[in-house]
């Protein structure tokens, strides 16, 4: 061995030679690593350690810097760390710090002994890596282990070192509970120390484990109010100030104390960390001392105005904090928050959107929304997309609270989604599709804003609006009544362009034509004079055919596909009253505007039906069977119809026969399916429906196998079935794509003439927005000045009020009824879970904080024996360690035992003053346990103090000498 | 407390990293290209924070960097650390490596990988931050390097010589 060795550690490459050799090669990186670490390989099983620790510093760069894997050099690295050189310690610890994985590394308990004895070792810096590696590495086991050397280490008379040590305790105490009962009373002890270096570290402990459970350090407060009042550092005071806003929603108390020095310190201080902080501390926990928020927002305008973006970042986020509660601060710096929305900086950006956002209120919604959707037209897609996604975020936010005029923003959606960058579909079409169901007042804008989306072939081609375009076909299709023009929406519905659509949407479109086309046709029966003939057959529906209509209100809840489920659970008799009122609102319309619409020929009906078999023909065999339905339920229905075809309309008033009343009959029934009002639906009702009695939802279906044994005997003539399928399609598509080209270049060329004509280039952005806005007056105006039709709306609106009091009333201006549900539509949200390691590190300190060490549960005692007893043997260790030093401790000790005795005057004072039940029982608890008790004098008195900080503690206020 | 430290050069390649919590070497790879991702599409003169890290990194994870010359500084740490206060101590330990190699440049951070690992460990320890002093950092770093120094010539001796005429 010894010969390779040598000669390995003669022409070895050191660290710099790699790095050199990296940074020369020109080509693959990847190879040469790979060659590197090959001859590591070599290099490391030496016996040198000169060679060793060479090899194993180029690997841990490599690693670090490559990400070249090392898991497979753990047992190196353990067996340079005890070698004398200090050097080649460091390499070794760096090594495992670096590399270890805690989790998986198993040979990381090799490590203890040498990790102890370098925690024992004069050289503090040799202390030093072994505290640094054991931050990184350390494992429950190995904390468990070296517990008692960090705890000698917190009392080091290097400030370094001790520094070091209460730095690493942090980790301890995560991976080892029960260090806690070790270490904690010297961890305080520290925060009394005069060197601030070892003050600032205990205080960054405390913020890191009062930041997980802040409760169990109420007791603290004294200490660190001392600090807050008495220190300089800045590093410390911000930490404490940390720690501070953990404690204090706590303990209200507080705050009238801190206030005063927080104030303090912001006035004082030069440094703009620290006062970033006190601003902070200040807007978030202490917002209700008016003059401190006052003194905190005059500081943010500082910040504000600085020429540093960083600054003026931090300012405007203090300024979101302190938004919800005083709205005024924002106000004041206004025009500052609208101008960053324009600013370089992204992230001033969009906290300036945030804070515009906060401004927002039912009386400048309108306002601030065009402002926004000006800047979303004028900045880079990403930001644009920021603050579509917030506007809409914040006009949704408790089902449209501050929104009052709806037709303002069914407009405003629709003027969003033709942004060029706008991507965000889903949500415009949820709330679309949301505001349909909940808003009657708003539909007619609605089906308005969805027929302009529609008739844009333009919109077809872009991907993003595709959702939209769902929500508008199903929009229009829903509430088709309010169109002015239902065969244009038809021919929208249709039009060639579809075919970039995805299917589920195409499969929405179709159902969407399927509903206007039933509308329409219904519409041109009842035009035809024959209004008398329609409402007699709402009123037989009203009299006999109740079982006949909650059928068709049935096939109309499969036909739905679940996009919008119908309120299944609402008794018939309901059903049809208020289909019936939907019916005579419909009749109503149309009688009333009948006069405008071009009346309705048998050749338009042709025609229409065949737009309809010629587009939706070569459907009839598509494989997405969402489509395949609906397309031919829509078929079934046209045929259906020119069947009776001929004199469908003329022959209608002198020839009553039956097969005739049939259709229309059926008509009838179909729309009036169609019709039913569909509304919001909670997400958790699902759960609220009750189970049918024996049903049992859990039962093993294995039987099912044995039954269906039988049809898998089935499948050959499926195939055969599939076979005829493809082979009709494809003769259908031959057929079909002649008729789509006639069809094509007919009806594309009419439709864009059509589009063009009446929209103007959408291209042209800024018109047509105007001609949108411009168009049709909102919909109150509508209500206040128009006709029949709207006292029915009122009425519904009535009912609707006398269904759901709980809406806002008094308002100025009648703002549309909004349904909500009873139980709000807020998602629930479960309870966070606190995490059973904190609870066992907030326990265990709590114990020592209340001193009842020897209630530990007998459980804890159990399971980890053999650790205690390991704690009391290291106990005595410490205790024989720390000899000399015996006499200052029960100095120490019996001081603060003076002091706990005064504070426990304190509250003794205070128990007259309210009734305490469970701190006596506390008390009698101490007592009893004292008397349990076999420690010696020395425990004895201990546990006396410790008796008295757990009145203080558990009694839920502060002891009194901070208060 | 501080989640990570890492040292970026404009072109992306890392000069130094250490997490504060154990990553397996490639999301440490991943991690660093995502934060180069991010910084350098950032223009100068902007604020030195980002906030959206997306989900790699926890929710409230914060970053800070510096852009010095050629390198990237950057700061991760969650919100028990006050923001400017990183600033900070980026000036001190860039600072701190000025003193160390007078006017530090690309280069020294390159050769001079494992003091680097010193200078850091004196200035941050297990993620919470224990010298800002760069005086102080710098004497206890040359304390080290002096050991270093003295215990690796005691070695070359020692190998040098065989262990039987050492004895």
């Amino acid at each position: 061995m010894a010969g390779p060795s040598l000669l390995d550690s003669l022409f070895q490459r050191s660290l710099d030679d790699l790095i050199k050799g990296l940074r020369l090669y020109v080509g693959d990186e990847t190879s040469f690593i790979s060659k590197a670490v090959d001859e590591i390989r070599r290099e490391i099983k030496s016996t040198d350690q000169q060679t060793k620790a060479t090899a194993l510093q180029k690997l841990t760069y490599l690693h670090s810097i490559h990400g070249v894997d090392m898991s497979w050099a753990a047992f190196h690295a353990i067996e340079l760390s005890s070698s004398q050189s200090f050097n080649f310690k460091r390499i070794a610890y760096l090594a495992a710090s670096l590399s270890f994985d805690p989790s998986t590394t198993d040979v990381i308990l090799l490590l203890t002994h040498q990790l102890r004895k370098d925690l024992q070792s004069p050289n503090s810096h040799e202390v030093s890596l072994a505290l640094h590696a054991l931050y990184f590495i350390s494992t429950p086991d190995l904390a468990r282990d070296l517990t008692p050397e960090v705890f000698t280490l917190l009392n080091s008379n290097k400030g370094s070192t001790r520094k070091k040590a209460i730095a690493i305790i942090l980790r301890l105490f995560g991976l080892y509970p029960d260090a806690v009962r070790v270490c904690f009373k010297r961890l305080v002890e520290n925060l009394e120390n005069s060197d601030p270096a070892i003050v600032s570290a205990v205080v960054g402990v405390f913020c890191e484990l009062a930041c997980k459970e802040p409760k169990s350090y109420l007791p603290l407060a004294p200490e660190f109010y001392k600090i807050l009042a008495d220190s300089r550092n800045n590093w410390l005071l911000i930490k404490v100030l940390k720690i501070f806003v953990k404690l204090a929603p706590l303990e209200p108390r507080l705050g009238k104390r801190l206030v005063e020095p927080i104030c303090d310190h912001l006035k004082r201080t030069g440094a703009k960390s620290l006062a970033f902080e006190c601003v902070r501390t200040i807007v978030s926990s202490f917002s209700e001392y008016e003059s401190a928020v006052r003194l905190a927002v005059g500081k943010i305008k500082e910040f504000l105005n600085d020429d540093d973006p960083n600054l003026k970042y931090l300012g405007l986020q203090a300024l979101t904090v302190v938004a919800p509660k005083h709205l005024w601060a924002v106000m004041e710096n206004k025009d500052f928050v609208i101008r960053s929305l324009s600013d370089a900086d992204a992230n001033i950006k969009l906290e300036a959107l945030q804070l515009v956002l906060a401004m927002v209120s039912e009386d400048n919604v309108v306002d601030i929304c065009k402002v926004l959707i000006n800047y979303a037209l004028k900045s880079d897609p990403e930001f644009c997309n920021e603050i579509l996604g917030c506007i809409l975020l914040t006009c949704s936010r408790n089902v449209y609270e501050i929104i009052m005029d709806f037709d303002w923003y069914v407009s405003l959606l629709g003027e969003m989604s033709r942004i060029p960058h706008c991507q965000k579909g889903e949500e415009i079409e949820n709330q679309l599709v949301d505001i349909g169901m909940r808003v009657k007042d708003a539909r007619p804008e609605l089906v308005r804003v969805g027929r302009d989306l529609l008739i844009d072939p333009a919109l077809l081609g872009n991907p993003f609006v595709h959702r939209i375009l769902s929500a508008a076909a199903w929009v229009s299709g829903e509430y088709v009544r309010f169109s002015k023009n239902p065969s244009e929406i038809l021919e929208a519905l249709l039009q060639p362009r579809t075919s970039l659509l995805p299917s589920s949407i195409k499969a929405v479109y179709i159902q969407s034509a399927f509903k206007v086309l039933t509308f329409y046709l219904h519409y041109s029966i009842s035009t035809k004079g024959v209004i008398p003939s329609a409402s007699q057959g709402v009123a037989d529906l009203m009299h006999g055919s109740v079982e006949e209509n909650s059928q068709f209100v049935k096939t109309g809840h499969t036909d739905d596909g679940g996009l919008n489920p119908r309120m299944l659970h609402r008794p018939v008799r309901d059903v049809s009253v208020e289909s019936f009122e939907d019916m005579s609102v419909a009749h109503e319309w149309l009688s009333s505007t009948s006069s405008k619409v071009e009346p309705i020929t048998e050749e338009s009906i042709v025609n229409i039906l065949n737009l309809v078999e010629t587009t939706l023909g070569p459907l009839a065999g598509s494989h997405e069977v969402e489509i395949l339905e609906r397309s031919r339920n829509v078929l079934g229905l046209v045929e259906l119809i020119r069947e009776e075809l001929p004199g469908y309309l003329v022959k209608r008033e002198e020839d009553n026969d039956k097969g005739q009343r049939k259709t229309h009959e059926m008509i009838k029934l179909i729309a009036e399916a169609f019709s039913e009002e569909l509304g919001p639906v909670s997400a958790s009702s699902q759960e609220r429906v009750p189970m049918p009695e024996g049903m049992v939802l859990n039962q093993s279906l294995d039987d099912l196998d044995a039954i269906c044994g039988g049809l898998v005997l089935h499948i050959p003539t499926s195939f055969s079935l599939g076979r005829s399928i493809s082979s009709e399609k494809d003769d259908v598509t031959m057929s079909d794509r002649q008729n789509k080209e006639e069809f094509e270049s007919t009806e594309s060329t009419s439709l864009l003439a059509e589009h063009r004509k009446r929209h103007g280039l959408y291209y042209l952005q800024s018109q047509k927005k105007e001609i949108v806005y411009d168009d049709y007056p909102p919909a109150n105006d509508l209500k206040t000045g128009e006709n029949a039709d709207d006292e029915a709306d009122d009425l519904i609106k009535l009912t609707e009020q006398s269904l759901f009091p709980k809406k806002k009333a008094n308002q100025a201006k009648p703002r549309p009824v909004v349904v909500k549900l009873d139980e709000g539509d807020g998602s629930f949200i479960p309870a966070k879970k606190v995490e059973s390691k904190d609870d066992l590190i907030s326990g265990a300190v709590r114990d020592v904080l209340l001193g009842d060490e020897a209630t530990t549960s007998s459980s804890r005692m159990k399971s980890d024996k053999s650790s205690s007893k390991r704690r009391q043997k290291d106990k005595l260790n410490i205790d024989k360690s720390s000899g000399p030093k015996e006499d200052s401790k029960s100095m120490e000790n019996s001081e603060q035992e003076n002091a706990l005795r005064r504070s426990r005057r304190h509250s003794r004072g205070k128990e007259k003053k309210h009734i305490s039940t469970p701190k006596d029982r506390d008390e009698h608890e101490v007592g009893d346990k004292q008397k349990v008790s076999h420690h010696h004098g020395k425990h004895k008195s201990r546990q006396r103090a410790d008796g008295a900080l757990t009145l203080a503690a558990q009694s839920p206020v502060i002891p009194d000498f901070l208060l | 407390m501080i989640k990570a430290v890492m040292v970026i050069n404009t072109l992306g390649k890392p000069r130094l990293s250490k997490f504060y919590e154990f990553q397996p070497a490639e999301k440490q790879q991943e991690l660093i290209r995502h934060v180069y991702a991010v910084l350098s599409n950032r223009p100068d003169n902007v604020s030195n924070f980002v906030r959206s890290l997306g989900t790699i990194f926890g929710p409230d994870t914060r970053l800070v960097y510096k852009h010095y010359a050629t390198l990237y500084f950057v700061f991760l740490f969650d919100n028990s650390e006050n923001e400017l206060a990183m600033l900070d101590l980026i000036q001190v330990f860039v600072e701190t490596l000025d003193k160390c190699f007078r006017s530090v440049c690309e280069l020294d951070v390159v050769f001079n990988y494992s003091k680097m690992h010193t200078i850091l460990d004196e200035i941050v320890l297990g993620g919470q931050v224990l010298e800002t002093d760069s005086v102080e950092v710098m004497r206890a770093v040359e304390e080290i390097s002096k050991l270093e120094s003295s215990t690796s010539a005691g070695t070359l001796i020692k190998k040098s010589i065989p262990s039987w005429w050492a004895r």
